[in-house]
C-alpha cells in the first residue's frame, strides 16, 4: 500500500470518527470510552505480526507481551463496556429487594 | 496447522475481511452514541474485533504459534478475571488500566519493530520508521500516564496534584531530548541506534508520568479519555509501519472520536483541554483548605430528622456523588425514593456530568437499582428547578455542589458548573465527615444555615431514613 493511500485512508478515518461522535449524552461518556478504548486494542494484530518474524528471544518476548496486552486490552475493553451498558437493559425484575432496607444493616 | 489456508498479507482476500471488520467498528461506534442500541453497539465491535484477529492469524508469515497462544492465552485470562471482578464503582480505573495495556503493547510492537529492522541490517525507509518512532513515543506515554492515572483512581498515590518544582520546564526539556534523539534514528536510518531507540521509550514514560502526576483526581477522566484517543492515534501509527489497513483505521477512528469524546468531558467540566493538562486544580491553594476549617459550625441531624423533613416535603432533589457508588448506596437510595412517591412527594435525581470519577457513572448505578430514566436529570435541567426544591439530599457528593465554584473566583474550581442545591430550600448533606472532596477543598455549603449533615455512610443512612420513613 502506498504511503499517500495509507494517508487518505487516515484522514477519511478521522474525519468518520469527528462524525460518529457528535452530540452524545453525558451518561454514554463512559461506556463509550470505554469500547472505543477496546477497538484501539486492535493493536494486538500487530504483536501477532511481528512475533511471527521474530528471531531472537528477546524479540519473542517483547511480542508475547505485546499479544498478552492487546488481548488484556480487548477481551476486557469489551466485556467492561458490555458490563456499563448492561446497567442499562431492563430487567423484568421482582422486587426482591424490598426486604433488605428495613434493618438498617451496612454490608 | 492451516498451511492450505493462508492469505497474502494485504492482499485481496485479507484486505475484504479487514475492510469487514473496521466497517463493524464504525457500526459499532455509531450503535454506542444511542443508549437503546449501544449494548448491541459493542457487540458488533466485539465481532468486527474477531474477524480482525481470526484474519490476521490466517496471515501468511504469522507463526509462533506457541509465543501466539500463551501471549492470547494470559491476555484473555486476566481479561476476563478483571472485568468479571471489577467492581462498578472501580471501573474509571479499569478503563485507564486497559488503555495503558493498549499503549505498552503499542510500544512493545513498536521496539520489537526496530529491531527488526536492525536485524535485517538494511536501511529502513523514512515512512516506516517515522511512524514506528510516533508510535514508540505515544505508546509510552500512554501506558506510563494512564497506569498514573489508575494509581491515583485507586487511591494507591494521593489523588490531589503532585508537582515538582520547575515541572513544566522538565517536560519541554523531556519533549524536545525525545524529538532530537528520534531525529537522530531518522536520520541514520541506515543504522538506528536500538540505545537511543530504548533511551526515547524510557524518556517518553518518564514525561508520561510526570504530565499525568500534577493533575488532580477530578480532572482524571478528561486526562483518561485524551490517554485513549493518543493511544488510538499510536495504533494507527503503528498501521503505517506495518502497513495494515485495518490498524490504520480503527486507531484513527479512536483517535478521532476519542479527541470528541474528551472536548466534549472537558466541557462538561467548563473547562478546556489544555486547562487540565498545564494548570492541573492549581495545586498551591489546593492545600489551604484541609485543616484549618475544622472548627466552623455545622448542624448534625439523625436520620429520623431527616426523614421527617423528606416526608413532609412536596419536591426532593437527591444528588448523588462518588461516595453513593462507594458505598453501594443506590439501592438504598433507590428505596427512599419509593417511599417519598408513596405519600405524594416528587422525587428527581439530579445527575452532574462528572459525579462520581466518570461521566455517566452515576446513571450506570441509579440504572441498575432501576431508577426510572425519566427521574434523572441532567444539571441543566435540574438547576432551574432548585429554587422551587424543599429539600435537596445530597449523597456522597462534594466538590460538583459547592458554592465556591460561583461565589470565590481563586477557588481551584471557580467555573465548574455546579448542581446549585444552595439554591434549595434545605439542604440534607449524607457524608461520612466534612473532609474535603476529590478537588482537595473545603465546602461552604456544609456550613450554611440552611444545610443539615448526616454524618454516615451513604447505605446505612439511607436505609435508616427510609425505615423512618416507613414508621410516620
Amino acid at each position: 500500500m502506498s504511503l499517500m493511500t495509507e494517508i487518505t485512508i487516515f484522514v477519511l478515518a478521522a474525519f468518520v470518527g469527528f462524525e460518529v461522535i457528535s452530540k452524545v449524552p453525558t451518561t454514554l461518556h463512559t461506556p463509550l470510552m470505554s469500547q472505543t478504548n477496546a477497538i484501539h486494542g486492535i493493536v494486538m494484530l500487530g504483536g501477532l505480526i511481528v512475533v511471527g518474524y521474530a528471531n531472537d528471544p528477546l524479540e519473542y518476548v517483547i511480542g508475547t507481551i505485546a499479544i498478552a496486552f492487546g488481548a488484556i486490552n480487548i477481551v476486557g475493553g469489551f466485556m467492561v463496556t458490555d458490563r456499563m451498558l448492561g446497567m442499562f437493559s431492563k430487567k423484568p425484575k421482582p422486587k426482591a429487594e424490598a426486604a433488605d432496607g428495613k434493618g438498617g444493616g451496612g454490608k | 496447522m492451516i498451511a492450505e489456508a493462508v492469505l497474502k498479507p494485504g492482499g485481496d482476500a485479507a484486505t475484504a475481511l479487514y475492510i469487514v471488520a473496521f466497517s463493524l467498528f464504525i457500526l459499532g461506534v455509531k450503535r454506542g452514541t444511542h443508549p437503546t442500541t449501544a449494548k448491541q453497539g459493542n457487540l458488533v465491535a466485539a465481532v468486527g474485533m474477531a474477524v480482525a484477529v481470526v484474519t490476521t492469524l490466517l496471515l501468511d508469515g504469522v507463526g509462533n504459534w506457541g509465543l501466539i497462544a500463551l501471549g492470547l492465552g494470559i491476555g484473555t485470562a486476566v481479561g476476563v478475571i478483571a472485568s468479571v471482578r471489577v467492581k462498578m464503582t472501580e471501573m474509571p480505573q479499569m478503563v485507564a488500566l486497559y488503555n495503558g495495556v493498549g499503549g505498552g503493547a503499542v510500544a512493545l510492537i513498536a521496539w520489537s519493530e526496530i529491531r527488526h529492522g536492525i536485524s535485517l541490517g538494511e536501511t529502513i525507509p523514512l515512512d516506516t520508521l517515522i511512524p514506528v518512532l510516533f508510535a514508540a513515543v505515544v505508546g509510552s506515554v500512554s501506558f506510563w500516564g494512564s497506569n498514573i492515572a489508575f494509581a491515583k483512581l485507586q487511591d494507591l498515590i494521593p489523588t490531589r496534584p503532585l508537582a515538582v518544582p520547575g515541572q513544566q520546564v522538565i517536560n519541554v526539556v523531556l519533549l524536545i531530548g525525545i524529538l532530537v534523539a528520534c531525529t537522530d534514528i531518522a536520520i541514520n536510518n541506515d543504522d538506528p541506534s536500538q540505545a537511543i531507540f530504548i533511551a526515547v521509550l524510557l524518556a517518553a514514560g518518564l514525561l508520561g508520568n510526570l504530565v499525568v502526576l500534577p493533575i488532580g483526581g477530578a480532572d482524571m477522566p478528561v486526562v483518561i479519555s485524551l490517554l485513549n484517543a493518543f493511544t488510538g492515534l499510536s495504533a494507527a501509527a503503528a498501521g503505517f509501519a506495518l502497513d495494515n489497513v485495518a490498524l490504520i483505521v480503527a486507531g484513527t477512528l479512536v483517535g478521532s472520536s476519542g479527541t470528541i469524546l474528551t472536548m466534549e468531558m472537558a466541557t462538561a467540566m467548563n473547562r478546556s483541554v489544555a486547562n487540565v493538562l498545564f494548570a492541573g486544580f492549581g495545586g498551591a491553594p489546593a492545600g489551604g483548605g484541609g485543616g484549618s476549617t475544622e472548627e466552623r459550625p455545622h448542624v448534625s441531624i439523625g436520620a429520623q430528622d431527616a426523614a421527617i423533613k423528606l416526608a413532609y416535603a412536596d419536591s426532593v432533589v437527591i444528588v448523588p456523588g462518588y461516595g453513593l457508588a462507594v458505598a453501594q448506596a443506590q439501592h438504598a437510595i433507590k428505596e427512599v425514593g419509593d417511599e417519598l412517591e408513596k405519600r405524594g412527594v416528587t422525587v428527581n435525581y439530579a445527575i452532574h456530568p462528572v459525579a462520581g470519577r466518570m461521566p455517566g457513572h452515576m446513571n450506570v448505578l441509579l440504572a441498575e437499582a432501576d431508577v426510572p430514566y425519566e427521574q434523572l436529570k441532567e444539571m441543566e435541567e435540574i438547576n432551574p428547578e432548585m429554587p422551587r426544591t424543599d429539600v435537596a439530599v445530597i449523597v456522597g457528593a462534594n466538590d460538583v455542589t459547592n458554592p465556591a465554584a460561583k461565589n470565590d473566583p481563586d477557588s481551584p474550581i471557580a467555573g465548574m458548573p455546579i448542581i446549585e442545591v444552595d439554591q434549595a430550600q434545605q439542604v440534607i448533606v449524607i457524608k461520612r465527615s466534612l473532609s474535603p472532596g476529590f478537588a482537595g477543598i473545603d465546602n461552604d455549603l456544609f456550613y450554611e444555615a440552611n444545610t443539615s449533615m448526616l454524618f454516615d455512610d451513604a447505605k446505612k443512612a439511607a436505609a435508616d431514613i427510609a425505615a423512618e420513613i416507613q414508621n410516620l
